[in-house]
């Protein structure tokens, strides 16, 4: 059987400037932090990044921001993270503001094969521009498109080396709705241990969704 | 406890009147985080935090913080027994499914027919709505817990001049001067503070607001 487990240069080498990039985590909880401090290390650049949030300056997904690594940024919120408001001010990043739970359907429409999602989030708001509207049986719905993209970055806290991942309390997100929606997807796992370590019904992201798994920290 | 801001304190303690036992709650970061502290601990109530948790407890103790388990706004929480954690996509489909009973957010401005502001002051900070147009589209019951001006500015006016939340009205606004409804006819003043007049209230209202013969003061229990 081969592994899926790589080590952090050859996760980063698959991943090339210019990339749409699926990461997970919430004010940099939940976050794959080895494979963002990968990227900086790299000095990966023009990357779309599809996240819920960019945490803090030298926080989680702040790191990219401040290594200026994002041209274009999907996200509900960047009111704590100064820097990215000040990079989309100066026409640096390009920022599109999507209600969060717009954003995690779109993601998951992108990842179960349907064509988009319908919501009343955002009817009659700022985020309607552009948007088209669909009646149904009367009632008024705005369509958002699904999302996907070519990587997503996982955080789990337990793997086994087949890739199934178990998550811990609010570490969770996005993150296994992210699994189903890129062409590559690369986690990294607080532990990762044998195959059977963690039970059937345990598993929240079944191990065929993983591509490749980080090498647990020496 | 540090000591709590008077008029923090009241709009604090009304809201918590509002929440029914044994209901589904998401209280939104700020000054709707204090009204938990005033619900009994044996009313059943549960809080939701929209990164995925029902059952948020209270802060942790010092050292015994747990890094997987934070609040909205990313601060660390407890769970209480008998908590679930579940993914983004199950948690904003607990809002916007009618699961939720009660959200509790704060606001820049409401208008004349009861729709918020409160995700972006245009010009000066961009924040993101993060989960707030969510929440007051889907929740059950949206309260609005603010102060009543800011900067002797009124927050209630007749048309909002930071863009909207939800076209969705909320369901009720608490202040540190008066409890005021939306309804069909328009914005109802239902009670006021202990010791302030209508006439104040009136005053610092950027629109017009219908009040009823006798406006009792607000309980605070």
């Amino acid at each position: 059987m081969t592994t899926k487990l790589v080590d952090i240069e050859t996760a980063i080498a698959l991943i090339p400037d210019g990339a749409s990039i699926l990461i997970g985590g919430f004010m940099g909880v939940g976050t794959p932090d080895r494979l963002l401090q990968g990227l900086v290390d790299a000095g990966r650049v023009g990357l779309t990044v599809i996240a819920n949030d960019t945490a803090r300056p030298g926080v989680g997904i702040g790191r990219l921001v401040d290594a200026r690594a994002i041209r274009r940024l999907v996200a509900s919120h960047i009111g704590t993270n100064p820097e990215t408001q000040r990079q989309m001010i100066s026409g640096e990043l390009d920022v599109v503001l999507t209600p969060q739970g717009t954003l995690v359907e779109q993601i998951r429409a992108g990842g179960h094969g349907l064509g988009g999602v319908l919501t009343r989030t955002g009817l009659g708001t700022a985020v309607e521009a552009g948007k088209s509207r669909v009646e149904i049986d009367g009632e008024t719905w705005l369509l958002e498109r699904p999302i996907r993209a070519d990587f997503a970055l996982i955080a789990a806290d337990r793997a086994d080396s087949l890739g199934n991942l178990a998550y811990a309390y609010t570490a969770r997100g996005f993150n296994p709705i992210m699994t189903m929606a890129a062409s590559t997807v690369i986690a990294e796992s607080r532990v990762v241990n044998k195959i059977g370590s963690i039970l059937p019904d345990e598993v929240v992201t079944p191990g065929i969704l993983v591509d490749y798994l980080l090498e647990p920290c020496p | 406890m540090t000591r709590l801001d008077p008029d923090k304190e009241r709009i604090a303690r009304r809201v918590a009147r509002e929440i029914r036992a044994g209901s589904l709650v998401n209280l939104g970061i700020g000054l709707p985080t204090l009204v938990a502290s005033f619900i009994p601990p044996d009313f059943g109530v549960l809080f939701h935090t929209e990164n995925g948790l029902i059952g948020v407890g209270p802060r942790p103790e010092a050292g015994q913080a747990n890094p997987n388990l934070v609040d909205a706004g990313g601060s660390p929480v407890t769970a209480v027994p008998g908590a679930a954690a579940f993914d983004a996509a199950l948690s904003f489909g607990l809002i916007r499914g009618g699961h939720l009973d009660l959200t509790v957010l704060g606001g820049l401005q409401v208008d004349s027919q009861g729709r918020l502001a409160n995700w972006m002051v245009p010009g000066k900070i961009v924040p993101g709505m993060g989960g707030a147009m969510d929440l007051v589209s889907g929740a059950k019951r949206v309260i609005v817990a603010m102060a009543h001006s800011a900067n002797g500015q009124p927050k209630i006016v007749n048309a909002c001049t930071y863009p909207l939340t939800s076209i969705r009205p909320v369901s009720l606004i608490v202040t540190d001067l008066a409890v005021i409804e939306p309804t069909r006819e328009g914005l109802l003043l239902r009670e006021r503070a202990p010791s302030v007049s209508v006439e104040r209230i009136i005053q610092e209202t950027g629109t017009e607001l219908i009040i009823p013969d006798n406006v009792p003061e607000m309980e605070l229990g």
